[in-house]
């Protein structure tokens, strides 16, 4: 395994830097919603962590396709780690949607098109690892991820448009308004730079995660291979 | 004016939120290192013991001649 490249030592640090700048904006910078209180403050990283993540379940869509034409083993390993990354970044986002609705619904969860879309895409990619788990042959594990894998990623683009399609009570804070929406609210300026920033800074942060965790999974598929070798 | 609401203090809420996500990339980052720590170590036997085998191998073949 050859040493980090200096330009993803550099990636590492200017993340934790932007990720420090983004908070300050959200906490500091950006002014206090007067009818949701600080709660409202989530709403930066609830938008970052969701459009990093829905973008990462699309990309993982579109390695599949490429492993299915070219059958390299690469291709899956880039989809795996992008899957593995939007999967976390979308557990944030739906904590954090959680957290805000309690006070600004007066409930933690309920089963509106957005929230259910939303949980069903989180399980469909825990259920993707299940079944790369169950099987053992890299190929044949490469085929069926890549097949469930663009057949999941529809489910992204259906998460996004849920809001926009549906009645819902989810608010659309870009591009429209809805009446049903509770807890809508039209951003500032200010909010507007926080809101662009951590847009800027989760995208940054995804490429560095995904970019290390594409690292762990060519280091895994050495070791599996010399496995091979030595077993055999 | 004066029957407006007050803004509601909803700060424990945002620091519950940014805390797990702090927590949770935190875990994530934490994980990827422990997973990469011992894939190293893994590789680092799996060397060793490729090396010995071709040892051996090369050490049969020279005693057969």
């Amino acid at each position: 395994m050859q040493d980090k490249p200096i330009t993803l030592k550099v990636l590492d640090i200017v993340s934790l830097i932007l990720l420090g700048i983004s908070t300050y904006l959200a906490l500091v910078f950006a002014p206090t919603e007067l009818v949701m209180g600080d709660v409202q403050r989530v709403f930066y990283f609830h938008i970052g962590t969701a459009w990093t993540a829905l973008m990462g379940f699309i990309l993982a869509a579109v390695f599949s396709v490429v492993y299915l034409i070219k059958k390299d083993l690469k291709w899956d390993r880039y989809q795996v780690a992008a899957i593995e990354v939007s999967l976390v970044f979308f557990f944030i986002t739906i904590v954090l949607g959680s957290i805000w609705a309690r006070p600004a619904w007066n409930t933690w969860w309920t089963w509106d098109p957005r929230l259910t879309t939303a949980a069903v895409t989180e399980l469909i990619y825990i259920a993707y690892f299940m079944l790369r788990q169950g099987i053992d042959d890299p190929d044949r594990r490469a085929r069926f991820g890549a097949v469930y894998a663009l057949v999941g990623g529809l489910s992204a683009p259906i998460t996004f448009f849920a809001i926009r399609l549906f009645r819902t009570i989810h608010p659309v804070v870009i591009g429209g308004a809805n009446a049903e929406a509770e807890g809508g609210f039209a951003m500032t300026a200010d909010m507007r730079v926080a809101f662009f920033f951590a847009l800027f800074a989760f995208t940054v942060i995804f490429v560095d995660l995904y970019w290390n965790r594409i690292r762990l999974g060519n280091l895994q598929e050495k070791v599996e291979q010399l496995k091979l070798k030595v077993t055999l | 004016m004066f029957l407006q609401t007050p803004t509601p203090d909803t700060s424990g809420y945002m620091i519950a939120g940014y805390a797990i996500a702090f927590i949770t990339m935190a875990l994530y980052v934490a994980s990827m290192a422990l997973r990469s720590r011992n894939l190293h170590q893994d590789l680092t036997t799996l060397q060793e013991m490729d090396k010995s085998a071709r040892e051996k191998e090369a050490a049969g073949k020279q005693s057969g001649r």
